[in-house]
């Protein structure tokens, strides 16, 4: 399985019953922004939180409810359970402007990268 | 899955095969030689009296790209996982999601009616009913004393 990046202490609320899962990502970068992908399904919208924190971003979400009353498990592969990531981002991200979408299992995230401001000329003045 | 009667009780136990297919999975993960991801899409299974229940877990996945084959006990889906559009040219830094075609085929414990088979789409998580037809169903046995 991939590696966790850094030691973040996840999220309270997070911290409920079941197995916690590292969400498969994929990371791409263009020239404005940082693009994330990540595979939750079967998360509960309500659960979702993206935090960002200096250059740390979690991620953490729930998953609940896969499991029917009344019936016997026959074969299982997956589970109800808490999604945890956590990434160390390179370049300086405009937390503001930061989009998340959550569609059909996957969570989308776009981090604008900082505009530079121009090169500001300074005046000198003579004394 | 081979079937296992508990040694005091008549009755099958079926926690006993979850949890053995459940070590068989640890087992397999753990091993130094498994070098493969897990299967995609994962897939659970529920069966009842009445009808089978099987989720796969689909993310990324538009249900017009799912192709869901029901013959007996046997279900088949198939489909295929487009990479996520990115606008602009992107340099991947890191790609763990699979992308491409996938098929996978698990087998029911008991012949299901593909008529009756109805499929929903949730938060990335396909869910179908089987229901068992009619005539298959267990039936109530009624004790006469004589």
């Amino acid at each position: 399985m991939a590696q966790q990046m850094t030691s973040m202490s996840p999220a309270a609320h997070t911290n409920g019953e079941g197995p916690t899962f590292v969400p498969p990502t994929d990371i791409f970068e263009t020239k404005d922004a940082i693009i994330m992908h990540l595979d939750v399904p079967g998360a509960d919208p309500e659960s979702l939180d993206v935090t960002l924190e200096k250059r740390d971003l979690s991620i953490s979400a729930r998953s609940t409810g896969s499991a029917p009353e009344g019936y016997a498990a026959i074969h299982a592969e997956f589970r109800d359970g808490n999604y945890e990531r956590a990434f160390t981002l390179s370049d300086q991200i405009d937390s503001e402007r930061i989009d998340a979408v959550f569609k059909d299992g996957v969570l989308r995230l776009t981090l604008p990268k900082i505009t530079p401001s121009p090169a500001k000329k300074i005046t000198v003045k003579s004394a | 899955m081979m079937r296992e009667y508990a040694a005091e009780g008549r009755w099958p136990d079926l926690f006993h095969q979850i949890r053995r297919a459940q070590d068989e999975m640890n087992r397999l993960f753990a091993s130094p030689r498994f070098a493969l991801r897990p299967e995609f899409p994962q897939i659970n299974v529920w069966a009842g009296a009445d009808k089978a229940i099987l989720k796969a877990e689909v993310p990324g996945v538009s249900p017009d790209q799912l192709d869901i084959t029901v013959h007996q006990d046997i279900v088949t889906l198939r489909g295929k996982r487009d990479p996520e559009k990115v606008d602009g040219e992107a340099i991947a830094h890191r790609q763990e999601r699979m992308h491409g075609p996938f098929a996978r085929t698990i087998v029911l414990p008991f012949r299901v009616d593909a008529d009756k088979v109805s499929a929903r789409f949730d938060r990335g998580v396909l869910a179908l009913e089987l229901p068992r037809p009619a005539a298959d169903r267990p039936r109530q046995i009624k004790v006469a004393r004589g």
